[in-house]
């Protein structure tokens, strides 16, 4: 019952402009924080760590869908997958602007300087960089021009950025040793992956089309 | 613009010497003001009538806790002549990770600290060793202001008003042996009052230390209070060290162990991350932290949002002073 009225609810007119105001939230609520002096003594260090937070979530929250979608038998969750695949790359744009005006002053020079030096901002970087054709070939104009093989093979790139982003995560934490939320995120999207390679040696015959 | 300062009007008049530009643009300016309007503080036994008339020249006072009577220190290089951090951005900004690791979990944790009956043991290679009671460690020297500079090895810098003296003092009174090279300073590690000793984020006690030289500089400071009263528990009550050229880790706070060795000690930091955190740990803008630059830090609550963050100074600004302990060392290889 309750899975017939989540999917039919899925399918209604307010799911898309709900979940997309959800996503909004964090947005919102950094902005009113950062307005009204709510971050805290270091508030650029609170928005650069804050949207790197909201990154890792929505990112754990997109490679759900799938899962979602077939164990709970929800496949209308589809219709969500592309707007938080892009919330993903707006709030990881969101880090590394904050990261880029906050912290570096917007200086071009020492960014690029930084990146390379800095493993761990090197890494964090990669993440963007191979998001960045998922989020310009999210339009149904592309994914036609692409055909649906290549458009998803180009879109498992997410698998590697997700790998990154827990290595950013750590690499960032190494230095105080202080991985409790390494080790969540990482177990949270290890789980996601894992679900995927499980069902992949286990359902050999798997057509491509429904493996989306 | 009103609001964010928390000025009302309702409070009393400003000085003459106070514009009201500078009330808006320096909110310490009116929590001083508040500060002195409070009335019947508690007042420390050590405490007397001259740290109230002080008060018009201290940055500010909070009001909370007990006050430490002091006089501006005559050591060069002391008085940092720059605004000080607020004491809300000092006392609520902290790393004191047997509290936790989040920078707010000091201040909501460390309520628990006992700091009742507190003594220190001096041990190692000293002619007369021996435990020193809180009271006896606080007539020990007079009580100066030394408003420091405090750099974080995180990027980050504060200004805070320290009450307390050399260290100097204290290691005159014990007498270090010849043989003394190095002074070590362990925290108090108490797993009942200190939720987060026993996390396997560092070997406990928190141990640090200083070549003998450095700890005899006039510069190294037992502080007892800040912004005119007694540390708050998360700035490391009843007692800590303060070392203004070093990343603050190097700082150890609520004391509990002094003691003269002849070998370099294992300090907490370098044990857990060698090549990240050296033993000197000088602040040095041309050294660089394995996974950030240290040649710029934000200063908290005086650097907008958007503003460049700034250059970060030899030996913190204290090159004048200290550049000579290091006279012909590599400090690349000495981080």
């Amino acid at each position: 019952m309750v899975r017939a009225a989540v999917h039919r609810w899925l399918l209604g007119p307010i799911a898309k402009p709900a979940v997309f105001a959800l996503a909004l939230l964090p947005l919102i609520w950094l902005f009113y924080a950062a307005a009204s002096d709510r971050l805290g003594a270091n508030p650029a260090e609170a928005l650069v760590r804050a949207t790197g937070d909201w990154s890792i979530r929505s990112l754990c929250l997109v490679l759900l869908i799938t899962p979602l979608r077939v164990v709970a038998g929800w496949p209308a969750l589809a219709r969500l997958r592309r707007m938080l695949g892009l919330f993903v790359y707006f709030y990881v744009l969101l880090h590394f602007l904050a990261y880029g005006w906050l912290d570096m002053g917007l200086d071009l020079g020492d960014i690029a300087r930084d990146i390379a030096k800095r493993p761990f901002i090197w890494v964090g970087f990669t993440a963007l960089v191979l998001l960045t054709p998922l989020a310009l070939t999210s339009w149904n104009a592309a994914i036609r021009a692409l055909g649906p093989t290549r458009w998803r093979n180009l879109h498992r790139l997410v698998y590697g950025v997700a790998v990154l982003a827990v290595l950013h995560f750590f690499w960032m934490r190494a230095g105080k040793r202080n991985f409790t939320e390494v080790a969540i995120y990482g177990a949270i999207l290890a789980a996601l992956l894992g679900w995927r390679v499980w069902r992949r040696f286990s359902r050999p015959k798997t057509r491509p089309e429904t493996d989306r | 613009m009103q609001n964010k300062n928390g000025w009302t009007g309702a409070h009393a008049p400003l000085g003459s010497e106070i514009t009201e530009r500078r009330l808006f643009e320096n909110r310490r300016l009116w929590m001083q003001q508040a500060a002195r309007t409070v009335a019947a503080l508690g007042t420390a036994p050590w405490a007397t009538d001259h740290a109230l008339a002080e008060s018009t020249t201290a940055p500010e006072r909070p009001g909370k806790r007990p006050r430490i009577a002091n006089v501006p220190s005559k050591v060069p290089g002391a008085l940092a002549l720059e605004n000080a951090t607020s004491f809300k951005d000092a006392s609520s900004y902290n790393n004191f990770y047997e509290f936790g690791t989040d920078k707010a979990d000091p201040a909501a944790n460390a309520h628990s600290l006992n700091t009742d009956h507190w003594s220190i043991d001096v041990e190692g290679l000293v002619q007369k060793p021996g435990k020193f009671g809180l009271e006896e460690l606080l007539k020990l020297s007079p009580m100066e202001e030394r408003i420091y500079r405090l750099r974080c090895v995180e990027g980050w810098s504060m200004v805070i008003p320290w009450v307390g003296y050399s260290l100097a003092q204290l290691i005159a009174r014990v007498q270090p042996l010849g043989s003394a090279k190095y002074v070590e300073f362990v925290s108090l590690a108490d797993p009942k009052t200190m939720p987060f000793v026993g996390s396997r984020i560092l070997d406990w006690p928190y141990v640090e230390a200083l070549r003998l030289d450095e700890a005899l500089h006039p510069l190294t400071l037992l502080a007892f209070g800040m912004y005119g009263e007694v540390l708050p528990k998360q700035n490391g009550a009843p007692l800590r060290l303060v070392v203004p050229w070093k990343y603050g880790f190097k700082s150890a706070k609520s004391i509990v162990k002094i003691r003269f060795t002849e070998k370099q000690p294992a300090t907490a930091w370098n044990k857990a991350a060698a090549n990240e955190y050296g033993f000197y740990s000088n602040v040095n803008p041309l050294v660089d932290h394995p996974r950030w630059s240290q040649a710029t830090e934000r200063r908290i609550g005086e650097d907008g949002l958007f503003a460049k963050k700034r250059k970060t100074l030899m030996f913190n600004g204290y090159e004048a002073q200290v550049g000579q302990l290091y006279a012909g060392m590599d400090l690349k290889a000495n981080y």
